[in-house]
């Protein structure tokens, strides 16, 4: 039968996606099924589905302790962090042509950030430290009269560092700035109030927190000026036209209510299971390096390098057992180097491409972490008899 | 993504080892690409007698280098010099467009171990560029470092 050899792998991919989860799929299929009335139509059909986005706004809105005409719902992380970053740009353009950013963002951010230059905004890419974590110091340095923007995500997708958000969001009040947060990674995790944190707007996306694909919602402070993105219709609030993804968007709400009902159980559990797995390959494999800050990180995230051997090789030998991780190298990124956040952090280039990212979810027990240990054990070693770079480090030709 | 063949090699790559007063060394690549190929080759009356190698690299990295070992095993020096990255690749039932490149490393390990061993026979640098006909062992690829 079609994925049914999908029963036997050992999944530690969360970072990339997570598994829709049953309760949420249930929650759905109405709006999949019978209920599939437009919600602009006047009819009850169509107002019970108008219904069905409003009640997930509000859900999505208590979470965060924002207002529900604050939640706004998109296609995905991606679309959020554009309609965010190029939406208030465009908007502030003539108080000032000035972003500040991280070198350790996502694509979506840096790459918005990038085609903004080519427009002639000004945008300045901060340093972090060797744990991923960037300078307020420099922050406040680089804030300029010009400065319409700060956007640093809350903590990073590849190794797990939880960035100082309250700091960020003082700051940037204080010198009354916008302040924007890809929170695609930690949304789900950490408990967020958008007002504690001075957090102007807020990117999500639901597949990080077992909801479905396709769907992501952005946060915008009431007052802050962003211009629209999708022109046509008046779909929310008139920001983004095109008919609204019913199903999705209720799912989006329900995964996420589900998320922080069992915030703090589910916390323990990966951070528990995570801490189990640095200790035990710490311990048993030579030469490797956890990348990221130790204490503060994703509860599930551990980004260990492995050091004389490349990531893809270890995952492919990873996949012949079932498991599914992802590296930093640059292969499996599809790109000529390895990742921009492992460079920044300062590896150098072979560490940062030996770098596995083991990202653990809510069905992963500590029988699995067990297996994987294991199996890691075999393929490094294996792995490591096959390396030039490991032979010239023993003979003493080569130090790292 | 990868061919019947490349998985093969890397799940159970051939001669993987090195050879101690190995008669030619090669080592090709770099750690910014995140590919280095080491090859070693025993000769005997200009005919490889045996071969082994040792790589940091990708999938592709280890088929191609893996099955190069296979392909110089056995033949002469010049026979071996004759084998071009297009080879590898056929043999390998094709490898993915962004992985062309390992083929191309694997090409030059193998002539850089033959170069090392015209250099210990006493040819010299022009002879040896001549016979291996060398590429510049810098990347095949163009790198753009830092932002």
């Amino acid at each position: 039968m079609k994925g049914s050899n999908k029963m036997n792998i050992k999944y530690f991919d969360h970072a990339a996606t997570t598994k829709l989860n049953e309760n949420v799929l249930k929650e759905m299929i109405p709006y999949l099924t019978g209920e599939y009335g437009n919600p602009s139509s006047i009819y009850s059909l169509g107002r019970s589905s108008k219904k069905a986005i409003e009640d997930a706004r509000e859900k999505v809105a208590s979470i965060f302790n924002a207002k529900p005409q604050e939640i706004y719902f998109t296609g995905c992380g991606s679309e959020s962090d554009n309609m965010a970053i190029k939406g208030v740009a465009y908007a502030n353009r003539k108080k000032g042509n000035h972003i500040i950013t991280s070198k350790i963002e996502h694509p979506a951010v840096l790459d918005t950030c990038r085609a903004l230059e080519k427009e002639g905004f000004d945008v300045t890419y901060l340093d972090v430290d060797s744990d991923g974590i960037i300078n307020i110091g420099e922050l406040k340095n680089a804030i300029t009269d010009k400065t319409i923007l700060i956007t640093i995500m809350f903590a990073n997708n590849e190794i797990g560092t939880i960035e100082p958000i309250e700091e960020i969001g003082k700051i940037a009040k204080e010198h009354k700035i916008y302040f924007h947060t890809d929170a695609v990674q930690a949304v789900g995790n950490i408990a967020i109030d958008v007002n504690k944190l001075n957090i102007d707007l807020l990117s999500l996306s639901a597949h990080k927190f077992y909801g479905p694909k396709g769907i992501g919602a952005l946060y915008v402070r009431k007052g802050v000026r962003f211009d629209k993105f999708i022109d046509g219709g008046h779909q929310e609030r008139n920001k983004r036209a095109g008919t609204e993804n019913v199903a999705n968007i209720v799912g989006l709400a329900k995964a996420l209510e589900m998320a922080y009902a069992s915030l703090e159980e589910n916390n323990k559990h990966l951070s528990d299971l995570r801490d189990l797995y640095i200790s035990e390959i710490e311990e048993k494999v030579p030469y490797v390096k956890l990348n990221g800050h130790r204490e503060k990180r994703l509860p599930g995230n551990a980004n260990i390098s492995f050091k004389f051997i490349e990531g893809e090789s270890l995952l492919l030998n990873l996949d012949i057992k079932g498991i599914c991780a992802s590296s930093g190298s640059a292969c499996t990124s599809g790109s000529l180097d390895p990742s921009h956040v492992l460079l920044a952090i300062g590896l150098i280039h072979e560490v940062a491409h030996g770098s596995l990212r083991i990202t653990f979810g809510v069905e992963n027990t500590k029988e699995d972490v067990k297996v994987l240990v294991e199996e890691l054990i075999e393929i490094v070693s294996r792995l490591r008899d096959m390396s030039p770079l490991y032979e010239d480090f023993i003979d003493g030709t080569y130090t790292m | 993504m990868y061919s019947k063949k490349v998985m093969d090699h890397y799940e159970h790559p051939r001669n993987v080892g090195q050879i101690v007063g190995a008669d030619g060394i090669g080592k090709v690549g770099n750690p910014v690409c995140g590919d280095i190929m080491k090859i070693y080759l025993k000769i005997k009356d200009n005919v490889i007698t045996d071969v082994k190698f040792k790589t940091f690299g990708c999938g592709a990295a280890i088929a191609t280098s893996s099955i190069s070992t296979e392909l110089v095993k056995g033949k002469t020096v010049e026979e071996a010099l004759e084998i071009t990255n297009k080879q590898v690749v056929s043999e390998l039932d094709g490898l993915p467009p962004a992985k062309m490149h390992c083929s191309v490393l694997a090409e030059e390990a193998i002539k850089a171990a033959i170069a090392d061993y015209y250099m210990k026979q006493g040819k010299n640098k022009e002879e040896i560029d001549k016979l291996c006909n060398l590429k510049d062992t810098v990347c095949v690829h163009s790198h753009e470092v830092g932002e």
